[in-house]
């Protein structure tokens, strides 16, 4: 038997004084890591394919397990840690890309932690939204300065088409085969009670969905699954997916395992077969043919619908966001290097892209500096994960963000970030129909309204402490934010001002 | 310390305005005693006035009041002013000894109008050609700043308490259609005259009470369409988003108004159709122009004056009417000590503009 060089990461503590042998852990893991031994009317575990996502812990009546981090150790090396080793192991053994799910965990920096914001003391009142009106409403589309009148001097809208928010948050691309049904269910059921919009992703749009169309923004990638005239025309806005801040420059890949049934009708795939993303759009090799799948996405829809680009941050950010608001997209999406995915090769989600914070503070600032920041409305995501985020986000530039990763939270997900194995205990990252209906949309979607609510709630509180009771009047309203900790480059890109300045 | 413009620096005030509906002029005597009454609402860091009508020899040149921190800044400012302009008198602005008014500039004015070729070859409007050169002396030559720049009108201003500004520059013997006033309660010490109110740029001129809360965003955007915020005041972007909005984008004044102080959503949601689109329409296209926070403002412009609050009215303004005479003051003390019978007295509503206009003209 070849040596397992392995100890798992983390262990199953069970306390056997409480454990009623009513099987439920067993029942619920889809890795196999409980079993019952009737010898000895006991549950054990096998700790080795636990990936933690707390589904047991969470289901367990009598509270009676716990997942632990294993204190189990190799020799400690400041320069060769646990992390690293395992990851040469596992590469020795299997000779593969090492796959990763969900968001860049290392520990790079989190400017948001490093901002404070502001409130109003004295020279003017703060604003008490329980008896004031705070407002939230948000427009996304070109806001192009240019007034027209008609013969009697009223004056003609002539704007383009827009999205409009009731609160500043949409829910982000996540395609149908990456998340399930009912997931898609929940965010868009959630979408349309709240007033915003959920993003499909590149997976087609499921056909009893069609009817949550008014809050849907459909998405159109390098693969084109699921892409019809029917699916553009329904959506309220039409995304081109470049780039995803989790693997920027590469491509997606869907096992052919989860291309089954509705999936594979709903991406126009065949059964079975893997889908592949490729890394670009072989019609867009450069800013000119970018912007004439803008214009052919319009044309087929008639002018009606504002088209997103979709980018993720990188390095030269700023002036290819410079190039996509010239070239007629109505809205970019800045996804940042913590965006989220459902499996992304691990040296590439850990290693590449940038900080949503830094690319935001420098595309708004580039946009401004050539006078056409009003061609475009600005969201981002990548990673967003409170209201604090989403409120410096928008004093930042933000006209509104994105947010997967804190919505999948809010249906159970405990990122034990291992989307890629298809067997997600909460019904969320799987098409297997056992697992899939453990979600229950009913549930979930109510649980997203909560969120988003209870969001939209601080908010209003943050504004009305500075003074502010229009969210507009605090997009790109540097001034409220201070830096804590950064250095002076670090300030100059996000544009603010070190706390105590 | 920092001047003003390096630093952003918040104030309390107080204002006073009053105009002739049918055009008739009176002196600054006025304005100074109703601004006065107010004293505690300033701390004698900054006031000032601003007059319409007072220049009706020269009303079809440009009248500039620039300060000067001395000789050479004045040399090197009147070298490009006549490198722009024709200039036809200049001389320098008349004042009087007061106490409570020292470290004064060089105070100077000058009638102008572009020069024909000059404006021909760079393919300006007029007007936009005259903000340029002001931005101009404004931001390149050092110790030269213009702090006024419209036709047949002016703005006078200084560090000191708005009475003894007044005084400082005899407004008795200034006289107009419309005056205006501010008393500034700034929450530093700048001991900068520029940095006084009104700001004004052309015929535009605007005295503010508040800190408003929006102040980066309107500068943000508004620097985009070429202004430039050097004071980094309430009142200098408030200008500037009414000179943009009126002078570049036509707006009318109702309809800046609903773009600067907008109606909430609740109200818009509600309202007939056609007046339910409009306002949506302004409030998409110009939302960078929403100013939030504390405000009262008097905007003066050639022919009207223009009273404004912040959409939950978080600032005092009242309005007052007696025969062709319209007041506004932060206070109605400030209106009842220059005008006790009054016709009509209210407070306008959040959000709620009063305009008046000379006979009635157009805004």
């Amino acid at each position: 038997m070849a040596i397992d060089y392995f100890y798992p990461e983390y262990e199953v503590a069970r306390n056997n004084d409480r454990c009623i042998t009513c099987r439920v852990c067993e029942r619920q893991c889809a890795n196999n890591v409980h079993s019952y031994v009737e010898q000895l009317n006991k549950m054990t575990s096998n700790d080795a394919n636990c990936v933690n996502c707390q589904r047991c812990v969470s289901l367990c009546p009598t509270k009676a397990l716990k997942i632990v981090k294993s204190d189990n150790t190799f020799k400690l090396n400041n320069n060769w840690n646990q992390k690293t080793m395992k990851e040469v192991f596992l590469q020795a053994e299997n000779s593969g890309v090492l796959l990763s799910s969900m968001g860049n965990p290392e520990p790079y920096p989190i400017y948001f932690d490093k901002i404070l914001l502001n409130a109003s003391q004295v020279t003017n009142p703060s604003i008490d939204p329980l008896r004031e009106p705070m407002e939230t409403r948000m427009f996304l589309g070109s806001t192009v300065h240019k007034i027209e009148r008609d013969k009697k001097g009223n004056l003609i809208n002539n704007l383009t088409p827009h999205l409009k928010l009731a609160l500043p948050i949409m829910f982000s691309a996540m395609s149908y085969g990456s998340i399930s049904y009912n997931a898609h269910e929940s965010l868009a059921r959630a979408a349309e009670e709240l007033g915003t919009y959920y993003n499909t992703g590149e997976g087609g749009l499921h056909e009893d969905f069609y009817k949550y169309s008014k809050n849907t923004i459909v998405q159109v990638a390098s693969g084109r699954f699921g892409v019809h005239k029917d699916y553009l025309n329904t959506a309220a806005a039409i995304e081109i997916k470049m780039g995803q801040g989790a693997k920027p420059g590469i491509g997606g890949h869907l096992p052919g395992t989860k291309i089954v049934g509705d999936v594979s009708r709903t991406r126009m795939a065949p059964e079975g077969c893997d889908a592949i993303s490729p890394a670009p759009h072989h019609d867009i090799y450069s800013i000119e043919d970018l912007r004439q799948l803008v214009f052919s996405l319009k044309e087929a829809t008639d002018y009606k619908k504002p088209i997103i680009v979709k980018i993720a941050a990188v390095h030269n950010v700023a002036a290819i966001a410079s190039g996509i608001a010239r070239s007629g997209a109505d809205i970019i999406a800045i996804d940042g290097f913590r965006g989220g995915t459902g499996a992304a090769p691990t040296r590439i989600r850990d290693n590449v892209g940038i900080p949503i914070e830094l690319a935001l503070a420098s595309v708004d600032a580039r946009l401004r500096n050539e006078g056409i920041r009003d061609n475009v409305s600005l969201v981002v995501g990548g990673s967003i994960r409170s209201s604090s985020d989403v409120f410096k986000a928008i004093a930042l530039g933000a006209d509104s963000v994105y947010i997967g990763t804190a919505a999948l939270l809010a249906l159970g997900c405990h990122l034990c970030r291992s989307c890629h194995g298809g067997k997600c205990n909460w019904g969320i990252a799987t098409q297997v129909p056992e697992l899939v209906k453990r979600l229950n949309p009913n549930i979930g979607y109510k649980r997203l309204v909560n969120l988003l609510e209870a969001w939209n709630h601080e908010i209003m509180e943050m504004m009305g402490g500075m003074g502010i009771n229009s969210i507009e009047s605090l997009r790109g309203n540097r001034l409220m934010l201070r830096g804590v900790g950064l250095n002076e480059k670090e300030l100059e890109i996000l544009g603010i001002k070190h706390a105590g300045e | 310390m920092l001047k003003e413009g390096q630093v952003r620096i918040p104030s309390g005030c107080a204002i006073s305005g009053m105009f002739s509906k049918s055009g008739k002029t009176f002196n600054g005597e006025d304005i100074i005693n109703s601004i006065e009454i107010m004293h505690d609402r300033s701390n004698g860091l900054g006031g000032g006035f601003a007059a319409y009508g007072i220049y009706p020899e020269y009303k079809d040149f440009y009248a500039f009041h620039v300060f000067y921190d001395n000789t050479e800044s004045k040399k090197e400012c009147e070298k490009y002013l006549e490198e722009c302009f024709d200039v036809v008198c200049l001389s320098e602005i008349p004042t009087r000894k007061v106490p409570g008014i020292s470290d004064a500039p060089l105070i100077w004015r000058y009638f102008m109008v572009p020069l024909p070729s000059k404006l021909e070859s760079m393919e300006l409007d007029e007007r936009e050609y005259v903000v340029r050169t002001v931005f101009h002396v404004n931001t390149n030559i050092s110790g030269a700043y213009v702090f006024s720049s419209g036709k047949n009108m002016g703005s006078f201003k200084a560090v000191g308490f708005p009475e003894d500004v007044g005084r400082f520059y005899k407004l008795e013997e200034y006289n107009g259609y419309c005056f205006t006033a501010h008393g500034r309660y700034p929450t530093n010490t700048p001991g900068w005259w520029g940095g006084a109110h009104p700001f004004a740029l052309l015929d535009y001129s605007v005295v503010h009470n508040g800190e408003i809360s929006s102040y980066d965003a309107n500068r943000r955007a508004i620097e985009m369409y070429g202004y430039k915020c050097t004071l980094q005041t309430d009142t200098e972007v408030i200008t500037y988003i009414i000179d943009y909005l009126h002078r570049k984008m036509g707006l009318t004044y109702e309809e800046i108004a609903s773009v600067v102080a907008a109606p909430f959503w609740q109200i818009i949601d509600n309202m007939p159709k056609k007046e339910r689109e409009t306002h949506e329409y302004l409030r998409n296209m110009f939302s960078s122009q929403l100013i939030t926070g504390p405000f009262s403002i008097l905007v003066g412009f050639e022919g009207g004056m223009m009273a404004l609050n912040d959409r939950l009215k978080l600032r005092s303004m009242v309005v007052g009417e007696k025969d062709d005479m319209v007041y506004v003051a932060s206070e109605e003390s400030a209106i009842r000590r220059i005008q006790p019978n009054l016709d009509k007295v209210w407070a306008p509503s959040g959000g709620e503009p009063v305009i008046v206009t000379l006979n009635g003209g157009n805004s």
